[in-house]
């Protein structure tokens, strides 16, 4: 009897914990539990200051991916590798550019869609790329002049 | 001669002590590697580990909820006051998930299991020792490591990433109370934040964080209890004493330090 | 001459400053009785502990069967350690566990009985021991006589080779002290183990014992029959015998 009561706290220990764990992981920590639903591609920029492993993909505004590593390549330029939806299909001319939202907000990557008709395959490259606008620079070049 | 000797006894006092420091650090490492390997011999002791998990961590949920609810609670005041300067309290959802994921969770869970079971495991361990029952299990055959300390580190290696979790989820669910509902955040900002910052990495981080205070919990107070009748200072009950106290500040200060060491290692 | 089953020879022991055992040379015989007697405090439990191995010699040796313990490999040393019991002095029980489970222990932990043979050999030594209705309580709850019983119940309940005995009996009334005499010897004539006990019940102790040996100042004063202990010349050896008589009388 004793004995049955002390399982019967532990499984409901056990329980909520595994709760919380699930909750932290896959709602928090976007685990994948049931295989790969996305893909991935390339794309190369000039500077990604501010980029980080997790932001956000997206295109009109709405989410369709994230970002997977952020590597220096052979040329000193940004690689960075986006998992995107399955399903989504990306042409060969579209746009990836750095963006912020807001002022002081996180930086996340846009994807301007183009309007080719050859389809960009998993592991392959965005060609066409725009670098996180240095807004340090933008204000001095206009405090100073230059613009 | 005699100048040369209070030359060097500083010296040889420091050697002493090195030496030590080293060959106690060895013996509290093999203490928990053969405790370790001897949780996998058979047969298994499910009913004893099981009665571990309900003391450490079923017990510990009240206390662990409570602890996790007020420092959730005050983060979300802290981080709303200081974020609130630079008008960006948005971010209120981002720091107070993240520094509970990554920090706080794990330690303060750390520190509220040693002084509730840790304090206990070292109590326990050291009355054994001293009323011969350890002893009496040699003489039975039975190994004391495999019969008293396995099933605790066994539990704990369970329980303390599970405690830790729910610590995480109420610290977040307090942060919402302070920061949401007193401070008039939207809560979909506040939970979007959260989502949008908190990575993989960070929660697996903070899960290695609290398996290695699980180790260094029960590794330290197990030990310390194990090894009363070896104290210089004190027999019998003084002995116990004193060992549940350097248990607990023991683990302590090892968490802390474990702590830096790690985030170094994982950021 | 019979070789011994454990024999010490010139062995040393010390804590810190203090000499426990100072060159202890002492024969066991197997299938007797060999009861140790000396002053409280004069190493009488630090020699147990060495032939059980809880404690290690400093220097000399101790034989098992003529081999040297030191140099057994430890796949013997638990053999040994398996052919042997031993009852604490403080009984040793394990306040977190109920009487029945303390007596079961050793069977539940180190052999593979199913459970009903480890019921069937608990109930038989509890039933021989006078000791009923206490399953589920604990340690705790029992008188010091009845915990006593306990340890004595759990040392015999794997049937060992070798007991030994740390004060069985101190703490009892006259009358248990007298059931746990006959008790230790009836199942030594009906077993043929071997004993060893630490004892002060002088001399009660000798009519169940074939051999007694006295240690003093860490070693061993007299080894002999309990009829030569009566008629021993030594002083210190007469001095103890009758300083006991006397305080029998009181």
């Amino acid at each position: 009897m004793k004995n049955t009561s002390i399982e019967t706290s532990v499984g409901i220990f056990v329980l909520i914990g595994l709760v919380c764990v699930g909750y932290l992981t896959i709602k928090l920590g976007k685990m994948e539990l049931i295989g790969d639903n996305n893909y991935p591609v390339y794309a190369k920029f000039q500077s990604v200051s501010g980029l980080k492993k997790g932001s956000h993909v997206e295109m009109a505004g709405v989410r369709i991916g994230t970002i997977d590593s952020i590597s220096l390549d052979k040329e000193s330029k940004a690689l960075v590798k986006m998992k995107i939806e399955n399903g989504l299909v990306l042409t060969d001319d579209v746009i990836a550019s750095v963006k912020t939202a807001g002022m002081i907000g996180d930086k996340y990557i846009r994807i301007s869609p183009g309007g080719s008709d050859v389809i960009l395959k998993p592991g392959e490259m965005i060609t066409e790329t725009e670098s996180a606008v240095d807004l340090e620079e933008l204000i001095s070049k206009y405090v100073f002049g230059g613009v | 001669m005699l100048r040369l000797s209070i030359l060097i006894s500083p010296i040889t006092a420091l050697g002493r002590g090195a030496t030590f420091i080293v060959q106690e650090m060895g013996r509290i490492a093999m203490f928990f590697l053969r405790s370790f390997a001897l949780i996998f011999s058979r047969p298994f002791q499910i009913n004893k580990t099981t009665q571990q998990i309900y003391f450490i961590g079923a017990k510990s949920v009240f206390v662990i909820c409570l602890t996790g609810a007020f420092t959730g609670m005050v983060l979300g005041l802290q981080g709303y006051y200081t974020l609130v300067k630079f008008g960006s309290t948005g971010f209120l959802g981002a720091a107070v998930a993240l520094s509970l994921i990554r920090e706080l969770g794990p330690v303060l869970t750390a520190i509220m299991v040693t002084g509730r079971a840790g304090s206990a495991m070292a109590a326990e361990v050291g009355i054994m020792r001293i009323s011969e029952e350890i002893d009496a299990l040699e003489t039975m055959d039975i190994n004391p490591l495999r019969f008293l300390v396995s099933p605790k580190l066994a539990a704990a290696l369970i329980s303390m990433p599970l405690l830790t979790a729910l610590f995480d989820v109420v610290g977040i669910l307090g942060g919402y109370l302070t920061g949401s509902l007193l401070l008039g955040i939207s809560p979909g900002v506040y939970f979007m934040r959260i989502e949008t910052s908190v990575i993989m990495d960070d929660v697996t981080g903070g899960f290695i964080k609290s398996v290695v205070f699980a180790v260094v919990i029960v590794t330290i107070c197990c030990f310390q209890g194990y090894f009363t009748h070896t104290r210089a200072e004190g027999f019998g009950a003084k002995g116990v004493s004193l060992s549940t106290t350097s248990a607990v500040v023991i683990s302590c200060v090892l968490i802390l330090i474990t702590d830096y060491v790690l985030t170094s290692f994982l950021l | 001459m019979r070789e011994p089953l454990i024999q010490f020879k010139n062995v040393f022991k010390r804590f810190g400053d203090n000499h426990v055992l100072n060159g202890t040379d002492l024969s066991i015989y197997k299938g007797e009785i060999t009861t140790i007697i000396g002053k409280s405090g004069g190493g009488k439990s630090v020699l147990l502990k060495h032939i059980i191995g809880l404690l290690e010699q400093d220097s000399g040796t101790i034989l098992f069967e003529g081999r040297p313990v030191s140099d057994m490999k430890k796949a013997e040393r638990k053999a040994l350690k398996r052919k042997c019991s031993y009852m604490f002095q403080g009984t040793a029980l394990f306040d977190s566990l109920t009487i029945y489970e303390n007596i079961a222990l050793p069977l539940k932990e180190t052999t593979s009985l199913s459970d009903s043979e480890i019921n069937r050999r608990v109930r038989d030594k509890m039933d021989q021991l006078d000791l009923h209705g206490i399953d589920d309580k604990y340690p705790s709850q029992l008188s010091g006589g009845m915990k006593k019983r306990v340890a004595l119940a759990r040392a015999l309940v794997t049937d060992p080779e070798i007991i030994l005995f740390d004060e069985p009996t101190t703490g009892l009334d006259p009358i248990r002290k007298k059931a746990v005499h006959e008790m230790i010897s009836d199942y030594q004539q009906k077993f043929g183990f071997t004993g060893v006990v630490v004892s002060h019940d002088i001399p009660d102790i000798f009519h169940i014992s074939q051999r007694v040996a006295m240690l003093n100042d860490g070693r061993i004063l007299f080894e002999g029959n309990p009829v030569q202990l009566a008629q021993a010349s030594d002083p210190d050896v007469k001095e103890f015998i009758q300083g006991l008589y006397i305080n029998d009388g009181n």
